[in-house]
């Protein structure tokens, strides 16, 4: 019995903290429509912060606490929401996503940098001691966070139903402009919100901190555990995520008293994830959503002869590149390339499908582990088998998540990648966690560098006929509006599925690539953290485009080169994540950027300055076709020949 | 339309004769298509004005201009003689200017109450008195401040829309299509709140399809086709010119 005690008390510890992480997303997304995946990352950053004036610098805790929570990380959230979020708004989700995915990498990267990881740190304790309820051990450590939990939940709900600012913050998730209309200004109480959610960030990471040493990654995760919550509350409902966050903590606590200790090494961390995974599916289905004009002009897609063209030269590239390049550099640059039929898969699912998965590298990951099981790891049966498995768990994933969308798809796949980490790459790859895996035909560094790029060449083409095709274009209008697909009677499911199996079947070929080059992989090579790189680099590069794949492929290449001549360690994670959070001004990455350029010379070049008058009109306040045929005619009308 | 100053002696005169929204030369486009083409259009303080023409004429374009949503690419915008050209709507809106948009004026998943809250933004009355003075005029809703808005009927729906106008005593109130989807006797019933707005001295400015009752309450009507004001005038001078705004010229 006191054992039960015992446990629901930590348990009840441990939901508290859930539950202030969770409501401080709640608060930013509700008021802001923006999910901030950074959430844990301010925690993380703040409790550094915290750790640094407290331990570091010798301040009082009550001087250090006070300054961290009340004064630098509202600031903070206002200078974020400044800086990065407001130029998000009535941005897609894609981007929105992609750009708090950026500000995370950042600020684990730029935590890294301020505070190596070779020392271990502790926060001190604030209030030391114990005492006993019903001989049952409490410490005031989990006491505090039991009181201060009910003062920030009692405070939420007084700020949210009587105060002017806290209603007129349920006001702008309402209707943004009939706030202002009505005289309040959306952009400051948004603001306010970013504050008030990075100081519930803060508390939460600095109370979180002391049950383990600081570490910037277990830290920032840790807090992730916290979408469950939120997730449970549908993101809007305070009460419900409390209770969610309690719900989660509980069953944590108990799951670490009760399972066996092997097992519990074995699914403990998938946990909270299982439970995310399996609140995103008992969700009731949300409505068909309308669509919005997002950007002003559809990307053309290339054509198949000019496509053919840039392959052959993309192939020519390559075997000059084989030719040239020392040893260290041609690993990289072959890691690239393979890392680039990877990311061409979310150029067809996310760039073109609008669905953002944040699971690629779980999938090419399958696709290496079946390359390397499967008859002597270089056999074309194990080649076949890396595409088909992947194919199917990627075709068996839509099925599950078919019915969410947007922000919730994107936390399904993220709970799939985590939990698969665990569950999976960390015990089936092999003895010491390494599978060698083999590759097919050219088996010299330059052949299959070769091989490599011939294949990437060969699906980039592919997927650029298939946007071309009528698939491509049922898929860019599935992007584009599901309540207009499914008025004309189009199967979304078909397409979905679809979509989702060749996209997994290309992650899956992309994963055998990856391993045959490296000759072998390891459980750290398909972590969750490297699809979100991924994803970031690809939109980066301009995730609409193959071109943007390949400019992603070759940055990906090269930063280890650059990385040698800066002083700046970290610098791909920083590079990267500084690059995504200024995507919200250019949503269209390197490539969108290059024909925007291209564009702008074709008309000064002045062969067709036909300004779009008429035929534009009609998707500016109608469904906004951003691609698809017609809109396709209208931008040929407006641009080229 | 009076717009001219001249002749006026006293500062208090002068002052009464500044338009309540002066809308001058705008040009106005969602990207790179133009929808409205050199509009001017003077509301003089205290008239009612009917904005009138077929759908896709540009009424809600020149209202959201009005109301601070949208930035002219050229020409002026001036609340009571107050240049206000590119500041954000909050500002307009404490300026003087209450837009109620067509059909979604409330914040549906806030109480009454707390809709009037947030409507207290515009003015500087205690939250008891907007209370007060909307209750007094929508008795109905006094029974409801407990209730989601979203929960409201259609009517008592546009009913708190319209408290805005009422608690707010703004310079010009901008009304888009009040009547869409309503029962005749209830947009009966909203006119005649029009009328009384009209009679405190409120510059209006309305969109409206029912031309009947638009021009019941309208001192001017204006018609406005393909971006641009074709005719402006007093009702009865209008009143011809309409059906062929909405049905098209008969041509020879």
């Amino acid at each position: 019995m006191n054992l039960i005690l015992s446990y629901a008390v930590v348990g009840l510890v441990l939901g508290c903290l859930y539950a202030l992480t969770a409501s401080g997303l709640v608060v930013t997304y509700t008021t802001s429509g923006i999910f901030n995946f950074a959430h844990g990352a301010i925690g993380m950053f703040m409790a550094f912060t915290y750790w640094q004036l407290a331990v570091g610098w010798h301040l009082p805790v009550p001087l250090a606490l006070a300054l961290v929570v009340l004064v630098l990380a509202p600031l903070s959230g206002a200078l974020i929401e400044r800086l990065i979020v407001r130029p998000l708004y009535g941005a897609s989700l894609g981007i929105t996503l992609v750009v708090t995915l950026g500000l995370l990498l950042l600020l684990l990267g730029l935590a890294d940098a301020i505070w190596p990881p070779v020392t271990t740190r502790q926060l001190p304790s604030i209030f030391p001691g114990q005492f006993r309820v019903f001989s049952v051990v409490v410490t005031f450590y989990e006491l505090m966070v039991l009181v201060v939990s009910v003062a920030v939940a009692v405070g939420l709900r007084f700020l949210f139903t009587h105060t002017r600012v806290g209603i007129t913050m349920r006001a702008v998730v309402d209707d943004r402009d009939l706030t202002a209309r009505a005289g309040a200004s959306p952009v400051r109480t948004a603001q306010l919100s970013w504050a008030l959610g990075a100081s519930l960030a803060a508390l939460a990471g600095i109370l979180i901190a002391p049950l383990q040493y600081l570490d910037q990654f277990n830290l920032t995760l840790l807090v992730v555990t916290g979408y469950a919550a939120a997730v449970v509350g549908r993101l809007r409902s305070l009460p419900l995520t409390v209770a969610g966050a309690l719900l989660l903590g509980l069953v944590q606590s108990f799951a670490t008293g009760y399972l066996p200790t092997n097992l519990l090494s074995d699914i403990g961390p998938a946990i909270p994830m299982g439970l995310l995974f399996i609140a995103l599916l008992v969700r009731r289905q949300e409505r068909l959503t309308q669509a919005r004009l997002t950007g002003q002009r559809s990307r053309r897609v290339l054509d198949l002869k000019p496509s053919l063209f840039l392959a052959g030269g993309f192939i020519a590239l390559s075997v000059v590149m084989s030719e040239v390049l020392s040893p260290g550099n041609l690993l990289t640059y072959g890691q690239g390339i393979v890392l680039g039929v990877v990311m061409l898969s979310l150029v067809l699912l996310t760039g073109y499908g609008g669905q953002v998965s944040l699971c690629q590298m779980t999938l090419a990951g399958l696709g290496a582990f079946c390359m390397g099981k499967i008859a002597g790891g270089n056999s074309l049966l194990g080649l076949v088998a890396a595409v088909v498995l992947p194919a199917a768990v990627g075709g068996l994933l839509a099925l599950v998540v078919l019915r969410l969308r947007g922000i919730y798809l994107a936390l399904a796949t993220l709970a799939f990648a985590y939990s698969m980490d665990y569950l999976f790459f960390n015990h089936f790859l092999g003895f010491g966690g390494i599978l060698a895996v083999g590759r097919v035909a050219a088996q010299s560094q330059k052949g299959f560098l070769v091989e490599a790029s011939v294949l990437f060449a060969v699906l980039g083409v592919g997927v650029l006929a298939l946007r071309r095709g009528s698939f491509g274009r049922r898929l860019a209008a599935l992007n584009d509006s599901e309540a207009a697909c499914a008025s004309i009677g189009m199967n979304i499911t078909a397409v979905k599925v679809t979509v989702f199996v060749v996209a997994a079947g290309i992650a899956g070929l992309g994963g055998a690539l990856y391993g045959g080059w490296q000759g072998q992989v390891g459980p750290d090579d398909f972590q969750m953290l490297t699809s979100l790189i991924l994803l970031l680099l690809v939109t980066l590069g301009g995730i609409d485009t193959v071109g943007g794949a390949f400019a992603a492929a070759i940055f990906y290449a090269f930063s280890p080169v650059i990385q040698r001549h800066i002083p700046i360690s970290n610098f791909q994670l920083l590079a990267v994540g500084a690059g995504a959070i200024f995507l919200g001004r250019n949503p269209g990455g390197f490539a969108g950027q290059l024909s925007l350029v291209a564009d702008r010379l074709r008309l000064r070049a002045g062969s067709a300055g036909v300004p779009i008058t008429a035929p534009a009109a009609s998707s500016v306040d109608g469904a906004g076709s951003r691609s698809g045929a017609p809109s396709g005619e209208a931008v040929r009308l407006a641009g080229s020949h | 339309m009076p717009a001219a100053t001249e002749g006026l002696t006293t500062p208090a005169e002068r002052r009464a004769a500044i338009p309540a929204l002066e809308l001058m030369d705008l040009r106005v486009g969602y990207g790179r298509v133009e929808v409205l083409h050199d509009v001017t259009l003077v509301v003089p303080r205290g008239a009612v004005v009917a904005l009138m023409g077929p759908n896709g004429a540009g009424k809600t374009t020149l209202l959201n201009v009005a109301a601070g949503l949208l930035e002219p690419t050229q020409g002026c915008v001036h609340v009571s003689g107050i240049h206000v050209n590119g500041v954000a709507p909050e500002v307009f809106a404490r300026a003087g200017v209450c837009s109620i948009p067509e059909g979604r004026g409330v914040f549906p998943n806030l109480t009454v109450r707390e809709n009037l809250r947030v409507f207290s933004h515009a003015t500087s009355y205690s939250l008891g008195h907007l209370e007060a003075v909307a209750f007094e005029h929508f008795p109905k809703l006094a029974e409801r401040r407990s209730q989601l808005a979203g929960t409201l009927s259609g009517g008592e729906r546009q009913m708190l829309s319209m408290c805005r106008a009422f608690t707010s005593e703004p310079v010009i109130l901008l009304l888009d299509e009040i009547s869409m989807g309503l029962a005749p006797i209830i947009v009966g019933e909203l006119y005649e709140k029009v009328g009384q707005l009209a009679a405190s001295g409120i510059a209006i400015l309305l969109v409206e399809q029912f031309a009947a009752a638009a021009l019941g309450v309208a001192d001017y009507a204006a018609i406005m086709r393909q971006g641009r004001i074709e005719t402006v005038g007093e009702p009865a001078d209008v009143a011809g010119s309409l059906s062929e705004a909405y049905l098209g010229r008969l041509s020879a």
